[in-house]
């Protein structure tokens, strides 16, 4: 039975620090620029088609990872100016809107490029499991959950102790008055999407190896990591990372020990759950903002 | 302060809300996938309307695309050798995406096409939907999926006919191997739809009745991107053996997940992994996976003295010819489905009732890809144990296992 626990532990941790991935651009993008870019999971989904496709044509892997990352973070650019800069002045939920306009349209594109065929890619180490206290842990998890942590780290220094962290955190609360210190939200947002184009590409091609990629898989990677950035708060990139983490445990021991047909549902019973007890998450302080 | 909290909180809820709406409007505006071929030749007769409703796109897509190729390949094949007693084919082709809703709206707007039978789908989920529809409008069906549960009991199902072998007939062959290899204790591991169900129900029965013990039972999503928390009740257990009712790509996940905890009791799946797609996507893990499979993966190892052996040459050399790669036992069902309907019209004519007559009463012998056909008012699917061998994965290819 621990050995169970153990291997449910890690299985969980595998799929959280995938949600956590997902969860920080959510929260990155809507601590810049106070919009919740739904079309995040296209974003994972369509850097890692790219990366398999460029990787099948014979560039090395990492050109390929690098280029396709790129690749997404301009597609994240292009769109911010395409969609959401021309209707910069609308309501939070008018813009919410339109990200899921983007997500529809970047899922057909997707389509029409990729068909609807599962590619996969090589695991970046080769070797077999690692075995912790009895329970076998898969080397690609241990990337996915070192990209996590890495990128946690990054973020939280830019936001917490860089001034111009500050500066754009600053923009979202008042527009009018970061205009008046010199900022610019409209640019601002423009590399606010960018970011989170190039993190949601970086997501997606190390998650790759574990879970197979669909044109169609942006939709639950979407859905789970929006659960986990409001269980931790919306604005706190720590708390993106803790909810992903605790999603994933809870999926897991929910599928090892309660019923597996149980495991979706639960992402939408905890989300309730906690917009009703706490509704400013597990780590956040959520003051008077739009959303 | 409270206030605007309650406001974020009703902000963040109507944005589930406006999530659940995206999946809706995201299914509904993919792309409807039809296609008609074959009207390109015109002759002297009325053109013969057919109709198909596939899983092209969606979880099961891995089963749909190399059937929709095929009856591609087979449609043009017959128009270009003066079709059915000289009446062309026309074949409208119709996508499912993989979900029973969809599949029963394809099947209606063929229905009003006035199309002689319709050939679908691709799973067993969407399949079960369409049969209420062509039982009462009486339109004959012939589906390309697994479960018993389609055409069974044919007293119900008159109008619905099915290629692919059943559950019962793959559980049989699985049966018969776990009895010689002395395996008793078995883990069973099934998809939650209908495909998995139909399977466990197979397998739960005939395990019973061969004295094999189920000590675990367990189900996951097709959609589900990690098995782990299942298999560590399998490997708890203390099962000799795991049985897998699964299709890519959730069934190539499993296997990666087993191999990676070091199970190392034997892993034996059902035919639904019957393609190349699985093997590829295990990288690696698929070696030694034992399965029952359709004799077309293995043509070029079994005897000439097979009935099938000279058709499963004749369909690889025209399938490869056209697309360049090997068909698998889901193009294969297709060849079946669209051949016993062309054989039924050639005979029975233009007219609904006397094709499902023909296909019922006169299909006996039919040599086909999965197997040779012999339907009756008991049997609508007329494939025995026979029509299957079992293989092994090996270097990456199916091997045949007796």
């Amino acid at each position: 039975m621990p050995d169970q626990l153990m291997q449910l532990l890690f299985s969980g941790l595998t799929l959280g620090s995938i949600y956590a991935l997902i969860a920080l651009a959510l929260v990155t993008t809507f601590n810049i620029t106070g919009v919740l870019n739904l079309a995040q999971g296209e974003f994972a989904a369509i850097g890692s088609l790219l990366a398999i496709s460029l990787y099948a044509a014979g560039i090395p892997s990492t050109v390929a990872f690098i280029l396709s990352i790129a690749l997404v973070a301009m597609l994240g650019g292009l769109l911010e100016r395409a969609a959401i800069y021309p209707a910069r002045r609308a309501s939070g939920l008018t813009l919410i809107i339109i990200t899921i306009g983007l997500s529809i349209s970047l899922r057909g594109l997707a389509l029409l490029i990729w068909g609807t065929e599962t590619y996969s890619l090589p695991a970046f180490t080769k070797g077999g499991p690692l075995f912790i206290g009895g329970a076998a842990v898969n080397p690609q998890s241990i990337w996915i959950l070192g990209l996590a942590i890495l990128t946690l780290s990054l973020l939280y220094t830019f936001f917490e102790l860089t001034y111009a962290g500050k500066a754009v955190k600053a923009a979202v609360v008042n527009r009018t008055a970061a205009r008046l210190v010199g900022i610019n939200p409209g640019t601002v947002s423009f590399w606010a999407f960018m970011g989170s184009g190039a993190l949601g590409a970086a997501a997606g091609i190390f998650i790759a190896p574990v879970t197979m990629t669909t044109y169609d898989m942006g939709f639950m990677l979407g859905v789970k990591g929006f659960v986990a950035a409001v269980i931790g708060g919306l604005s706190s990139v720590g708390g993106a990372v803790v909810g992903g983490l605790l999603l994933g445990v809870l999926e897991s021991y929910c599928a090892g020990l309660v019923s597996s047909g149980l495991k979706d549902a639960l992402a939408v019973i905890v989300l309730l759950a906690v917009l009703l007890v706490r509704p400013q998450g597990l780590l956040g302080v959520l003051g008077e903002r739009k959303i | 302060m409270h206030k605007s909290l309650r406001i974020t909180g009703l902000t963040l809820l109507t944005t589930l809300l406006l999530i659940i709406g995206a999946l809706a409007g995201g299914c509904a505006s993919s792309q409807n996938n039809s296609g008609s071929a074959g009207q390109a030749k015109e002759q002297a007769g009325e053109p013969y309307q057919l109709g198909a409703v596939i899983d092209i796109s969606g979880n099961s897509s891995s089963l749909g695309v190399p059937e929709r190729d095929t009856l591609l390949m087979l449609v043009e094949k017959l128009n270009r050798a003066g079709g059915i007693n000289g009446h062309p084919v026309e074949l409208t082709i119709l996508d499912n995406k993989s979900e029973e809703t969809e599949a029963v709206l394809a099947v209606k707007k063929l229905i009003e096409k006035d199309v002689l039978a319709v050939l679908g789908c691709s799973s067993s989920g969407p399949s079960m939907a369409m049969v209420n529809i062509v039982q009462n409008a009486k339109v004959p069906m012939v589906s390309m999926a697994a479960a018993s549960s389609i055409v069974e009991p044919v007293s119900e199902r008159q109008w619905v006919f099915k290629t692919a072998q059943s559950d019962i007939v793959t559980v049989k062959k699985i049966i018969t191997y776990l009895k010689a290899q002395g395996l008793t204790r078995v883990a069973f591991l099934s998809m939650n739809n209908t495909y998995g169900d139909g399977g466990k129900a197979a397998f739960t029965a005939a395990a019973e009745e061969n004295g094999i013990e189920i000590v675990v039972e367990e189900k996951f999503e097709a959609s589900d991107k990690d098995m782990t928390p299942q298999l560590t009740k399998v490997k708890a257990s203390g099962a000799q053996a795991a049985v897998v009712w699964a299709i890519p790509p959730s069934a190539s996940i499993i296997t990666k997940n087993f191999r990676d905890m070091g199970l190392s009791i034997p892993l034996i799946h059902s035919h639904g992994v019957g393609n190349q797609k699985f093997i590829e996507l295990a990288q690696g893990a698929a070696e030694g996976v034992i399965l029952p499979i359709g004799k077309l993966a293995v043509a070029s190892q079994i005897p000439d003295s097979d009935p099938q052996k000279k058709v499963l040459e004749s369909y690889i050399a025209d399938y490869q010819a056209k697309y360049n790669t090997l068909p698998n036992s889901f193009g294969g069902y297709a060849w079946d489905a669209f051949n016993l309907v062309v054989a039924a019209i050639e005979k029975a004519g233009p007219d609904r009732a006397a094709i499902r007559d023909e296909l019922e009463k006169n299909t006996s012998g039919f040599v086909g890809i999965s197997g040779v056909f012999n339907m009756s008012p008991a049997d609508h699917n007329g494939l025995g144990v026979d029509s299957m061998v079992l293989v092994e994965v090996k270097d990456g290819k199916w091997q045949l296992l007796e």
